[in-house]
């Protein structure tokens, strides 16, 4: 409707100047936002030696080896790094999933009578907290540092996603739950055959915003992980990134092979860590944009 | 008289304690249909407890002198010592320019981008471009901050690419990320690179509720594009704009403490060092216990503080608020 009517009165030159200006400036700025990500992956597939003597921009691989994704996939470090990745992303989301939903729906039942203190409780946690440092003493105190617990139970409510479920829970129809309330379910029942298979695309998008928060994650299991061996991928990662000298990242590697890989495996690296999500990302990208919608509408 | 008003008194005496007594009667009630659902949110609120609420606790020894051999109760009171030895601590002042001036060049330049970005995209015709432009710029916002700072370093080390784009232009090489005067550059420009299109979502979605007829009665009125956009698009999306801009400024002294601890060196201390990095290197590395605690705790005082007032300053002026 709205492009229609606009369009009748879009004759002007300086209309349509303003139309091929805005196509051209979004272009460069989706060049912008893509390059780095398709730098990275040009350099990972380069040969190292002509990536060394490369300047400039990039916009193939120069030469075409896949010497440093297999350094990548040989590292030890890499392998254990995204073992204890998944089993923290499979624990997590599990636990992330079903807190939240019990919380969501708590909040979202009407006529419950101590709701709103509880409500209180839970957004004063939005405003206030006791800082980085309390925060890490009480993992102490739970003796949950030097454990994949640590990273799992002090995160599994985000109060932010645990309100976009509830909002999400209330636009349910509230006859729904009544005929099943009727035909003798409680809470329990009513919550996981009515409310929550009603719910899967804003569980997805629950999934997936958790799920992308464990992936990304490194600040925590840097912070209160000793072993290097239970190190999420994200850890390892920031390790090779930073290592100037390329030890850490060719664990495994003949010596001979150093040489060739030494420039180029920092990128294979990153890719490999990245690659679910970029891969993910696309087929995702709707689901990733309703929470957002939905946060919105409640602010 | 007199019996009248103990008549008087008697009765408002039952009233208050059938009130009372409705309350409890309330209670029973209310505990007899909704136990299940009690029972349900007791691990939320045990969670809170345990991870939001006793770290606040927790936070007391900012008052201490803590020590970890005598724990919470043996350590000794110092009141407000910690704070006083941050106030007159050589790094002070320097932490809160740093930390103070991300966050407005923030506000200044990293705030209105995705706003652009989404009038832009709202005026756009062509849907399939929309959708290309809005996957590729949303992109960004999913790659770790390992990984976003890691390529920020490669492109800007001496040999990386914006140095290689600088010498083109007859520049010469240098190390980008480890001068102290670009650091702050670096910081808002790959924030807003990371950020830009994620950010645009909300006020896409503040734009798609902006309500047609107004459009339509604007281009009768005459009214061009860049007249509708001052006219209809912003005053239908400024209660968005505000909220946000709330929400930002009780984030002021807030800067993200991942992205500094992922970014900054020694070199760049000078600039790039904010309260909350502070913290992690005084309590996490030093293990200054209370000192960092107290450090934090000026912090989201501040915080909180920052938050009221513009909440309290935008109820005034445009009537949005976040409570």
């Amino acid at each position: 409707m709205k492009r229609q009517a606009k369009s009748t009165i879009r004759t002007s030159a300086g209309s349509k100047i303003f139309d091929v200006c805005n196509v051209l400036i979004l272009t460069l700025l989706s060049l912008v936002c893509i390059y780095p990500v398709w730098y990275v992956l040009a350099a990972s597939l380069s040969e190292s030696s002509l990536l060394m003597q490369h300047t400039g921009p990039l916009l193939k691989p120069v030469g075409f080896s896949f010497s440093a994704y297999k350094a990548v996939l040989k590292n030890p470090m890499i392998l254990s790094g995204y073992l204890n990745t998944l089993k923290i992303l499979i624990l997590g989301l599990a636990t992330n999933i079903v807190m939240t939903s019990l919380g969501a729906y708590f909040l979202s039942r009407k006529g419950v009578l101590w709701k709103k203190p509880i409500m209180i409780l839970i957004t004063i946690t939005m405003f206030i907290s006791g800082g980085m440092i309390p925060f890490y003493q009480t993992l102490q105190d739970f003796h949950l540092t030097d454990t994949h617990w640590g990273l799992i139970l002090p995160f599994m409510i985000s109060t932010y996603n645990m309100i976009i479920l509830r909002t999400s829970f209330e636009s349910i129809p509230e006859s729904l739950c009544e005929a099943a309330r009727i035909d003798g379910a409680g809470h329990w029942k009513i919550l996981f055959s009515v409310i929550l298979p009603l719910s899967k695309a804003m569980l997805a998008v629950m999934v997936l915003y958790y799920g992308v928060g464990i992936w990304n994650g490194w600040f925590w299991g840097s912070t209160i992980l000793s072993d290097r061996s239970m190190y999420p991928l994200q850890v390892v990662l920031r390790e090779i990134l930073m290592a100037n000298d390329t030890s850490s990242m060719t664990a495994g590697v003949a010596a001979g092979d150093v040489e060739a890989v030494g420039a180029t495996i920092r990128y294979a690296t990153i890719i490999v860590a990245t690659l679910p999500i970029l891969f993910v990302y696309p087929f995702l990208q709707k689901y990733f944009t309703k929470g957002v919608m939905v946060g919105a509408v409640k602010e | 008289m007199l019996r009248l008003r103990d008549i008087r008194k008697d009765k408002e005496k039952s009233m208050k304690t059938k009130e009372r007594e409705s309350f409890w009667i309330q209670v029973k009630k209310d505990w007899k249909r909704n136990r299940s659902l009690y029972l349900m949110v007791l691990p939320v609120i045990l969670f809170y407890i345990l991870f939001h609420y006793k770290p606040m606790y927790g936070a007391l020894i900012a008052f201490q002198d803590y020590n970890p051999r005598l724990g919470f109760s043996g350590s000794e009171w110092v009141g407000f010592d910690q704070f006083n030895r941050f106030f007159t601590s050589p790094y002070f002042g320097r932490l809160v320019k740093n930390t103070l001036l991300l966050s407005v060049y923030g506000i200044l330049f990293g705030f209105p981008a995705p706003i652009i970005l989404a009038l832009l995209l709202n005026e756009l015709r062509a849907k399939r471009f929309k959708k290309t432009v809005q996957t590729i710029t949303y992109l960004p916002h999913f790659i770790s901050l390992v990984v976003v700072t890691g390529i920020i370093k490669d492109f800007t080390q001496s040999t990386g690419l914006i140095n290689d784009i600088i010498v083109m232009f007859g520049g010469e090489r240098s190390s980008l990320i480890q001068n102290p005067a670009l650091y702050r550059t670096i910081y808002i420009v790959s924030d807003i690179w990371q950020g830009i299109g994620w950010g645009s979502i909300i006020y896409l979605s503040a734009l798609s509720g902006v309500d047609q007829q107004l459009y339509e009665a604007a281009s009768i009125d005459g009214a061009g594009r860049w007249k509708q956009l001052i006219h209809v698009t912003l005053p239908g999306i400024a209660p968005t704009i505000v909220i946000m801009l709330i929400m930002r400024m009780g984030q002021l002294l807030g800067t993200g403490y991942e992205k500094t601890i992922l970014l900054y060196n020694e070199a760049t201390y000078e600039t790039a060092d904010v309260i909350a990095s502070y913290i992690y290197r005084v309590g996490i590395l030093e293990r200054n216990w209370s000192y960092s605690t107290a450090i934090g705790l000026f912090n989201s005082v501040i915080n909180l503080a920052l938050l009221i007032v513009t909440n309290k300053i935008s109820k005034r002026v445009s009537e949005t608020s976040l409570w």
